[in-house]
């Protein structure tokens, strides 16, 4: 049986100063993970631009509503989910910023931001909200042992049977 | 978290000096509205001079191109210069590498305008 994560839930408002806030949480959870420097950038910069999209996409800009924000600490992996009130969007059909014609756009880098320095991306709308879960895998031989050991179910298992567990209980 | 700008002219080009980071809201107004002024002044050779910004979020990036095109569209040119290693990946990731012209040496940068 693998031990839970460590875990750090935030609940932000929908503000321009919650994308900072959550920007700078997750580089010291990043940190507190052990990824390097470079890796600690990507991460907080996906947060970002995935603390963004919520806000902007998501939830409209409107202040009454709230942008969800949870790390999961796994011995080989960190998870991030951000979760908005917004109906949600399909990956496949966000179009890609790196075409001839999509170069000279204003805007719709942030998701390919996300895609590439995350290791994975998900989107999962549901009930009027929308979660973004993304994963960055430990390089180092700590981590590599780890995974070794095994975990079956995929990267996000253990982050939904707790997520489940904690709603049964409420 | 803010970005300070400040001008220059050297040889008929005006080098916008950007200190800070360049992200949504505040930061960004600041560079689209510096970019309107000079415009609005008929200057149309524009260096921005990155070298004191070490980040760029995607709506920063959507500003510098938005730029970019408004003074193209005026029939001027917006350049990029000094970029520290963390602007110049987000460049080459995204591909903007590709539509801007970038310079890692002032006197040289403004040569290219003339």
């Amino acid at each position: 049986m693998s031990s839970r994560p460590r875990r750090v839930e935030v609940t932000l408002e929908t503000k321009v100063e919650s994308i900072d806030l959550g920007e700078e949480l997750a580089r010291r959870v990043a940190l507190t993970a052990g990824f390097d420097e470079e890796e600690q950038h990507k991460i907080s910069m996906a947060v970002r631009e995935s603390l963004i999209n919520a806000y902007q996409h998501g939830n409209q800009q409107d202040a009454r509503k709230n942008i969800g924000l949870n790390f999961f600490l796994h011995p080989n992996r960190l998870v991030v989910e951000v979760s908005d009130q917004g109906k949600g969007f399909r990956l496949e059909e966000v179009p890609d910023p790196l075409a001839e014609e999509g170069l000279l756009r204003a805007s719709g880098r942030g998701l390919f931001l996300i895609r590439a320095f995350m290791d994975e991306c998900a989107v999962e709308s549901r009930n009027g909200c929308t979660r973004l879960t993304l994963v960055k895998y430990l390089r180092t031989p700590a981590a590599a042992a780890s995974s070794e050991a095994g975990q079956a179910g995929g990267p996000a298992r253990e982050d939904r049977e707790w997520r489940e567990e904690r709603g049964s209980k409420r | 978290m803010t970005i300070k700008v400040s001008q220059r002219d050297v040889a008929g080009v005006v080098v916008l000096d950007l200190s800070g980071r360049i992200t949504l809201g505040e930061p960004s107004a600041r560079l689209r509205e510096s970019l309107r002024q000079l415009l609005n002044q008929g200057q149309k050779k524009i260096l921005l001079n990155l070298a004191d910004v070490n980040y760029i979020d995607s709506s920063g990036l959507g500003e510098l191109v938005s730029g970019y095109t408004t003074v193209k569209n005026h029939g001027g040119q917006l350049k990029l210069l000094n970029l520290t290693k963390k602007v110049n990946d987000l460049l080459q990731v995204t591909k903007l590498y590709t539509v801007f012209e970038v310079h890692d040496n002032e006197a040289r940068a403004v040569q290219s305008f003339q």
